[in-house]
């Protein structure tokens, strides 16, 4: 019993640090990206319609890789970043890059739904092209995006146990080796009844955030 | 206190400014203050237009407009959806490009202005929208303090500020709630303070009160009139509702697919419609015959005591209606079916549906000999005197 305890202890820090890390290099990296999607289309505040296209064309691109497939082929690039390809700080990489076009698409949409009449009100009271970002997009679309950065994490969650491929642990990876493999079904108990309980704490937090933070 | 935030204080007294709200006389006061058609020219607009490129072709949504404002005006620019009065109102703050003819506003041409100085433009520019786009995130204080925060204001500056403006629209004690808690005219109020935060010394208002119950419409523009009043700042108005022009504009302008049909003085628009579109757009507020009487009405006389239906129009250019004189030149028993006066600016608009009975003179003769008193009449027809 100890040592199924162990195990999953040990499986529940090594997946809080990848999905903490990448979920956070996500969220530190798409939301520039998100408002560079949104502020650079046609007729946006920093128009510039080919590079958004580009980008745009990119971020489909990460998106549609299959999460096992990217972590494999990002391979040498992730040997280049943190000096190996195996263990929980490598599938932190693929992690990051996985979740970043992701969550950049959800909280996208967050902001393309703030109303047109309050950017024309704050450029009618002076407010410069910064000020409309900080002051209108981020902050009325901030409820939107918590809840979109809650659905980025537990998918993290989810893709983490793929991790397991290259040697990364983690609750996911423990349930297949352990439960699947081993028809050891109490410790795949155990790994779903942690990753249920997980789950549920990031997104009731999550909900409770966003409204917390709606005054609408 | 840096040099901006100086000038913010340069009007102090806002927040002492001994007027109530609520109970302001709104008619009387207009034609006490000087009258603003005879002040300096503020905005200047000359041959202004604007067409947009689309894959059909150009689309002109205004056309050669030339349009003096002045100083200390209330200024209604109205017209159907879709006439182009937005972008108008829109070319002044230039939140729209004029792409021909130029705006000077005290004589500067403002497609000169680099992006520092339309900044600045902006900040002495105040506006209030329709749907009022308050930031729903920010509480009352964060929303009115926006323009002094981002234009760089310390913080005890915009504090004091605030407060002033507060008790100056009459939303004391809300400032830390959330728009969403506030009513429609509490909302307006908010946005009527904050672009009002930089003391500026234009208000562009694009159908600011057509969202709002009529008993609140009338509370906003009372507050609009005494603002116009008490700090002297000119107001240009857009608005499809007559009644709004009616109630607070000075001068008018219609507007008919990007082109200026009709302009001048609010009471000779009302008094004097030419325009079809400035006639459809006053429907609403003027009388129609009565059902019953219109029943009734024939247009020959049935027979020769029928009595003589006549309409008189009162545009405003002479005095208010004499009625001991319309009688006599009638020359007969006059009975007063419809109608009304209003008193616009000062000025008595408006028209009187009369018969007349026992009357030696034809209906085409009565329209002759009333002509001195009245601005028009006109026959409408005959009823039989029962």
């Amino acid at each position: 019993m100890s040592l199924l305890f162990e195990r999953l202890w040990q499986g529940l820090l090594d997946t809080l640090l990848m999905v903490g890390l990448s979920s956070g290099i996500a969220l530190l990296a798409g939301i520039p990206l998100a408002v560079f999607l949104v502020t650079s289309g046609r007729g946006g505040l920093f128009a510039a319609p080919r590079l958004n296209q580009l980008v745009g064309s990119v971020v489909n691109v990460f998106r549609s890789i299959p999460f096992l497939i990217l972590m494999v082929a990002l391979i040498p690039f992730t040997r280049l970043i943190v000096g190996t390809s195996y263990g929980v700080w490598a599938a932190v990489v693929p992690l990051s890059i996985a979740a970043t076009p992701f969550f950049a698409r959800i909280a996208e949409v967050s902001l393309r739904e703030v109303d047109q009449g309050l950017i024309e009100a704050a450029q009618a009271m002076g407010c410069q092209r910064r000020h409309i970002i900080w002051h209108v997009l981020l902050q009325e679309a901030l409820p939107g995006i918590i809840g979109g950065f809650t659905i980025t994490v537990v998918s993290m969650i989810n893709a983490s146990a793929m991790a397991g491929a290259i040697g990364a642990g983690g609750l996911g990876d423990l349930a297949y080796r352990y439960g699947y493999q081993r028809f050891d079904t109490e410790v795949m108990l155990a790994v779903i009844v942690v990753l249920i309980a997980l789950v549920t704490l990031v997104q009731f937090s999550g909900d409770w955030l966003a409204k917390r933070l709606n005054h609408r | 206190m840096s040099k901006a935030a100086a000038q913010i204080f340069k009007d102090e007294p806002l927040a002492s400014t001994p007027f109530a709200l609520g109970h302001a006389e709104a008619n009387t006061c207009t034609t006490q203050r000087p009258d603003p058609a005879l002040a300096r020219i503020h905005l200047q607009f000359e041959g202004l237009g604007k067409t947009y490129r689309t894959e059909q072709g150009p689309v002109h949504a205004l056309h050669d407009i030339n349009l003096d404002i002045r100083h200390g005006e209330i200024f209604g620019i109205i017209g159907h959806s879709g006439a182009g009065k937005s972008s108008l109102l829109r070319t002044i703050n230039r939140l729209e490009q004029a792409t021909e003819g130029q705006l000077l506003i005290e004589g500067q041409n403002i497609a000169e202005l680099d992006e520092q100085q339309l900044v600045k433009l902006r900040r002495r520019t105040g506006m209030i929208f329709q749907h009022f786009n308050l930031l729903s995130a920010k509480t009352v204080r964060e929303n009115i303090e926006l323009p002094l925060k981002v234009a760089g204001i310390p913080r005890g500056v915009r504090r004091r500020k605030v407060d002033a403006l507060l008790a100056l629209v009459g939303l004391y004690g809300k400032s830390e709630t959330y728009p969403a808690q506030l009513s429609g005219g509490q909302k307006q109020r908010v946005g009527i303070a904050r672009a009002l935060v930089h003391d500026p010394e234009i208000l562009l208002c694009d159908e600011a009160t057509s969202a709002l119950d009529p008993e609140t419409t009338q509370s906003i523009l009372r507050l609009l009139q005494e603002i116009n009043q008490h700090l002297g700042l000119t107001i240009v108005l857009i608005t499809h509702e007559m009644s709004v022009i009616r109630d607070i504009c000075d001068r008018v302008v219609v507007l008919d697919k990007g082109r200026i049909v009709e302009q001048g003085h609010v009471w000779e628009v009302f008094g004097r419609p030419k325009h079809n579109t400035t006639q459809t757009l006053l429907a609403p507020l003027q009388h129609n015959l009565p059902a019953d009487l219109a029943k009734r009405l024939t247009p020959q006389a049935t027979w020769p005591d029928d009595a003589k239906v006549l309409a008189l129009y009162f545009s405003g250019q002479q005095r208010e209606p004499d009625l001991a004189a319309l009688s006599n030149s009638l020359n007969g028993r006059v009975r007063l079916l419809d109608g009304g006066i209003e008193r616009i600016q000062g000025h008595a608009v408006g028209r009187l549906v009369v018969a007349v009975e026992a009357s030696p003179f034809t209906a085409s003769e009565l329209v002759q000999r009333v002509q001195a008193w009245v601005d028009r009449a006109e026959v409408l027809g005959y009823v039989a005197v029962v």
